[in-house]
């Protein structure tokens, strides 16, 4: 994997002169290589990593496994893109195993998600069945431990 | 009962004239301070990977908590000996050419008790790190330091071994790559070393502790020059590149007759290396491939940002090509390296090493760590532009 996509992947705030540094580049080269990346659509957006749990009124994920009957033309892509396109989804996967997509739904509460399941997702054509799960807590997300604090123990001067 | 002062003249004469190392006193003066950025950090500042602490919490948890083979697992020499001639190339035997140390500093300390009567020569390189000296003096030997220069990106020349070359040497010690400097040595100055060691006849230690950390071309160990196998005593272990500092994990390989003479040594005084970091150690050697890629373009990274980071500020340093430390030349502010660094410490509270504690050449050198978060170099640096500011 590149390593300036490495380096965004952790830190999206990162300022063109010190990935230079850290790769060593020219911050030129740096700026052409987003601006391409961002063209290209390999970067699709920055977002923040934000830990749910913290705020006063945080959201409720809930992930829902759906089996649907795959078209014709198209597989599972079109119904896919569909589902896709509602505001609450937050993430679908085509998956491999006992089911076939796999949802992230975000919403206020639990009746929120509920009441998209019963009354978008269930009835939709295609869609044959859905197993409903609400998440609890996030222990890691993105790579980042969301619990765990840095330690760092080493003595502040070694040889 | 004797008063402390009498006490002190009890001591015996060689431990007594040793001076602490001036880390050690650096240390006690960082440690009084609060909220410090420390680039003055000589081990990894990542975690063992999991899957290596893991295997330890398993041996834990099995029952392991027996002495091992003096010379360490059998498993764990296997594993050394696989890896090692993967590296370099050469074969040593796991049974009988492969012992498990309680860290390099271990190895070096049993390597020269195996090797030097009173009054042998030991040339070593300097800047060095801050044990080679006294564990020669423990020994009885006399260090000869061989200064290498600046100038030369302080690589240790063939010159510079003949000017201090005596009838009464006996081994050379080797460090590279290096720490303080963070230089290496390409596969020709390895070679017209070796040359010089032959034509003395001199036993080689070679401590290649930083082998992995090399980020614009591979290390090349003085083993796999022809003729040096049968005269060198290879040290290296786990603390770095494995990120196992606290494991205290190291080994020698080195000829039978070189490694019986250790072993007597180390049966004697450690008996063994502890078994759970031999476990964990086995692990390492398996598994870690990964990990060490990881932390390695990690390092590079910061060495890349240090080095362009002194350079813009017009603090002349040798670009670092291993281990993980640059060593800045601060001579145009007309301090001491150890002014400088207590100055640097007090405005801004940031420690760097002052690079005398690694020898007398070190004058006028700081030694900067970047075995730490980028977040915390880019405040450091930030931090010594506006310092040196004021100077």
């Amino acid at each position: 994997m590149n390593e300036l996509l490495n380096l965004l992947k952790k830190n999206a705030r990162e300022t063109p002169e010190n990935l230079a540094k850290m790769l060593g580049l020219s911050v030129d080269d740096v700026e052409s290589q987003m601006a391409e990346y961002e063209k290209t659509g390999v970067i699709r957006a920055y977002q923040a990593i934000v830990n749910e749990e913290k705020l006063d009124a945080s959201l409720v994920t809930t992930v829902i496994e759906v089996k649907v009957t795959p078209e014709r033309e198209g597989g599972f892509d079109r119904i896919a893109d569909h589902i896709s396109q509602f505001q609450e989804v937050d993430s679908v996967f085509l998956m491999s195993g006992g089911f076939d997509l796999l949802l992230f739904i975000k919403g206020r509460t639990m009746h929120d998600a509920a009441g998209f399941v019963s009354e978008k997702l269930a009835t939709m054509s295609g869609v044959t069945s859905t197993s409903t799960h609400f998440m609890m807590k996030t222990y890691k997300q993105n790579g980042i431990l969301m619990h765990t604090g840095e330690r760092d123990d080493r003595l502040k001067v070694s040889p | 009962m004797t008063d402390s002062k009498s006490l002190h003249s009890r001591i015996a004469k060689t431990v007594r004239e040793i001076p602490r190392s001036g880390i050690r006193d650096f240390f006690e003066i960082v440690s009084s301070r609060e909220g410090v950025i420390s680039l003055g950090i000589g081990e990894p500042d990542f975690v063992t990977p999991w899957h290596i602490r893991e295997a330890a919490v398993l041996a834990l948890e099995r029952g392991v908590t027996s002495y091992t083979s003096n010379m360490g697992l059998l498993s764990l020499r296997r594993g050394i000996s696989k890896y090692i001639e993967k590296k370099t190339g050469i074969f040593y035997n796991p049974e009988d050419e492969v012992l498990v140390t309680v860290g390099v500093s271990e190895g070096l300390d049993i390597a020269i008790r195996a090797l030097i009567e009173p009054g042998d020569e030991v040339l070593y390189h300097e800047p060095s790190y801050v044990s080679y000296n006294p564990i020669i003096q423990f020994a009885y030997g006399k260090p000869v330091a061989v200064q290498t220069q600046k100038e030369n990106g302080f690589r240790l020349t063939r010159a510079e071994l003949e000017e201090k070359v005596s009838p009464k040497t006996k081994v050379l010690l080797l460090n590279y790559p290096n720490n303080p400097t963070g230089a290496i040595l390409s596969k020709k100055e390895i070679e017209e070393i070796a040359a010089f060691v032959i034509e003395h006849d001199l036993i080689v230690l070679t401590d290649e502790i930083y082998d992995e950390l090399t980020y614009d071309r591979e290390h090349f160990s003085i083993i796999s020059v022809p003729g040096m196998r049968e005269r060198t005593i290879y040290l290296h272990g786990f603390s770095k590149a494995w990120a196992m500092t606290g494991f205290r994990m190291g080994f020698t390989c080195a000829p039978p007759e070189l490694t019986d003479a250790m072993m007597k040594i180390h049966q004697y005084t450690m008996l063994c290396a502890p078994v759970l970091s031999q476990e964990a150690s086995v692990e390492a050697l398996k598994h870690a491939d990964k990990d060490i890629a990881y932390m390695k373009a990690e390092y590079k990274k910061r060495r890349n940002f240090i080095y362009s980071s002194l350079t813009e500020m017009d603090i002349p340093c040798i670009r670092p090509e291993g281990a993980f430390y640059a060593f800045a030349d601060i001579s145009q502010f007309g301090m001491t390296a150890k002014a400088f660094s207590l100055k640097l410490l007090d405005e801004e509270n940031v420690a760097c090493v002052p690079g005398t504690a690694f020898g007398e050449c070190g004058e006028g050198f700081i030694r900067c760590s970047y075995a730490t978060s980028l977040d915390e170099i880019k405040e450091a640096m930030f931090r010594i532009e506006r310092f040196i500011k004021t100077l």
